[in-house]
């Protein structure tokens, strides 16, 4: 190889290295992310697993979890696409500070956020009491709070995520359907929506993940009871207490539907449509 | 304004937005294809919006057919419940429907059932001559193709009134010329009214029956084409067709010019006027020329650049004109930029018409 040959190529690997000030900071966090994930599979009984999977307790969390999770996320894109809708094109006094309201659950500590359900729908809630009186339901200590603290929580993923994707998206084509005789509303169904449709598959992934996860609005509004409102972060948090392994086998399980979910995230809806 | 009959286009479009305002009276036919014709920014896309309900009106009124679709005298009728057609100048095809249900779109929402609509999208992307393309995304039809089922989608809507925004701007050269000729096709066979905007005045004199010069929002100037590029009434349509224009006032064969020149034209007119030449009609010598009545002007070369298979040269002077020369008569002369050179036209060779 002649000198002249090896100049570019000598060149282009220089122009590729990292500075060493951003890597050592890069990879101490690295591994700061990764280690605990390492820590936990390295201490997963693995000889027991199947059995531990199988005990009713712990299929009765997954369950609960699971089901809880996605009627929060169907709750969230039934009231929260609409929300995003009318934040991104309407056009009304006070749209900022809509949103600024609309993403405050995101910030606020989730305990807090199970205060504040328990004050509106507890028995002497505003709702809560109306509803006990007329209808003698009671919202908290129910599956029914498990959801509504799940999508308390999480439905501002989804709002963001969509708000986004409809600003995003590009409204010469709304104006094309409407010359083709499509009104408002089949405007939105037949071209806005599947337009943002990646968006919107996007924000319910993270709803769904971010609603899985819940614990503190959970536990406060609607309490720890195996079966009704012991999900899997709550089952875990039990076991930490008294049985380590099994902490360890409900992490593991979690980990898993997370890592699932975020792979393919990451395959079928970050990619280019 | 005047009487037309309730069939076809009448509109007074006025839009005003900030200091931007177009003012314009469209009336086209039924049948017939009226293209605006203007350079970038004179208010063209504006009107073409204003008509298809994307924009409302400042003022005037838009009536199709009889009905009335704006104006002060209604409410304004939303573009889905127009029936005018629009193709955009980049097709806005929806990227998650494929060919056939783009072109079906607009029958489905016009209430037929899914099958007959498919079955007339079918035969429509057949009419444009795309046979089989029905089950592929817009991503995956070319240039030309796309345009096509565009044309096909606003067609099967059966518009009463068929917009075309810069139909062939987005596409290549070679393309553009197949396409032009089957669009031409396609607006002869629609039988109601239709509308092409566009900046290319090739574009235009191959599609339309007529053409309205659009410039700062207004008709500057209206007519087929073929009175339009003989007698242009502005610089932006006098540049497109390659000619020399002047302002100026007559008596007699003379036309004296705004900048204080005269020029001699063969026929006698009075009042204000314009003079026209082409480039090919000026004739340069390196002296004076002597001999038969003609406008004989001395000038200085502003600059030469190739022209087709001759060289075009700019002159400055009392007369700023374009002329034309072989490149052996530019090599015999020793044009360069900043010689002082004599041109001629021949009195014959002038144009004059009434301002």
């Amino acid at each position: 190889m002649t000198a002249s040959n090896t100049k570019p190529a000598k060149r282009k690997r220089q122009s590729r290295r990292v500075p060493a000030a951003l890597l050592a900071p890069a990879v101490i966090g690295l591994a700061f992310l990764i280690l605990p994930l390492a820590g936990l599979l390295a201490r997963t009984p693995w000889a027991e697993l199947p059995a531990r999977l199988a005990e009713p307790e712990m299929l009765a969390a997954l369950r609960l979890s699971l089901l809880t999770a996605t009627a929060a996320t169907a709750l969230s894109l039934l009231f929260g696409v609409p929300i995003a809708w009318l934040l991104a094109r309407g056009d009304f006094p006070g749209r900022s500070v809509l949103r600024a309201l609309v993403t405050v659950p995101l910030v606020l500590p989730p305990v807090v956020g199970g205060v504040a359900l328990l004050l509106v729908f507890g028995r002497n809630g505003i709702i809560g009491s109306w509803l006990y009186d007329r209808f003698d339901i009671t919202i908290p200590f129910t599956t029914t709070a498990v959801i509504l603290a799940m999508t308390f929580v999480s439905m501002p993923f989804l709002v963001v995520s969509v708000e986004g994707a409809l600003r995003g998206a590009d409204l010469r084509f709304e104006e094309a359907a409407a010359t083709l005789g499509a009104g408002r509303w089949t405007v939105f169904t037949h071209v806005t929506l599947p337009m943002v449709a990646p968006g919107v598959l996007a924000g319910a992934v993270l709803c769904w993940a971010r609603a899985l996860g819940e614990f503190g609005a959970t536990i406060t509004f609607a309490g720890n009871f195996p079966g009704r409102t012991q999900t899997m972060p709550l089952a875990v948090y039990l076991a930490l207490q008294t049985d380590l392994e099994a902490a360890i086998v409900l992490s593991l399980i979690l980990l898993a539907v997370s890592v699932i979910v975020l792979a393919s995230l990451r395959d079928r809806w970050t990619a280019t449509p | 304004m005047n009487a037309t009959t309730p069939e076809g286009l009448d509109a007074h479009l006025v839009v005003e937005r900030g200091a931007f305002r177009i003012d314009l009276r469209l009336h086209v036919a039924p049948g017939e294809t009226v293209a605006l014709l203007g350079p970038n920014g004179a208010g063209k896309t504006t009107a073409l919006r204003a008509l298809a309900g994307l924009e409302a009106l400042t003022d005037g009124h838009i009536a199709l057919n009889g009905a009335v679709l704006d104006g002060a005298a209604c409410s304004t009728v939303p573009p889905e419940d127009r029936r005018i057609g629009v193709v955009f100048q980049d097709y806005l095809l929806f990227p998650h429907l494929t060919a056939i249900d783009n072109v079906a779109f607009g029958p489905r929402r016009r209430g037929t059932g899914r099958a007959e609509a498919r079955a007339l999208a079918s035969a429509w992307l057949d009419r444009v001559g795309l046979a089989g393309f029905g089950k592929r995304r817009p991503k995956q039809l070319s240039g030309g193709q796309a345009q096509r089922v565009a044309l096909a989608r606003a067609l099967a809507a059966d518009p009463a009134l068929l917009l075309l925004d810069e139909p062939l701007a987005a596409l290549d050269a070679r393309t553009r010329l197949d396409t032009r000729a089957e669009l031409h096709r396609h607006l002869a066979e629609h039988t109601g009214p239709a509308i092409v905007v566009t900046h290319d005045p090739v574009d235009a004199l191959m599609l339309a029956d007529r053409l309205v010069v659009v410039e700062d929002g207004r008709a500057v100037q209206e007519g087929d084409a073929e009175s339009v590029t003989a007698r242009p009434r502005t610089d932006y349509i006098a540049r497109l067709v390659g000619l020399n224009l002047y302002r100026g006032k007559a008596s007699g064969t003379a036309i004296r010019l705004d900048s204080g020149a005269v020029l001699t034209a063969a026929e006698a007119l009075e009042g204000e006027a314009f003079a026209a030449f082409p480039p090919s009609a000026v004739a340069l010598y390196r002296s004076e020329p002597d001999g038969s009545p003609r406008n004989t002007w001395e000038a200085t070369v502003a600059g030469v650049h190739r022209h087709g298979d001759h060289l075009r040269v700019q002159l400055d002077g009392p007369l700023r004109a374009a002329a034309d020369v072989t490149p052996a008569a530019a090599a015999q002369l020793g044009l360069e930029p900043g010689q002082r050179i004599w041109a001629a036209v021949k009195a014959t060779e002038i144009r004059a018409y009434p301002a």
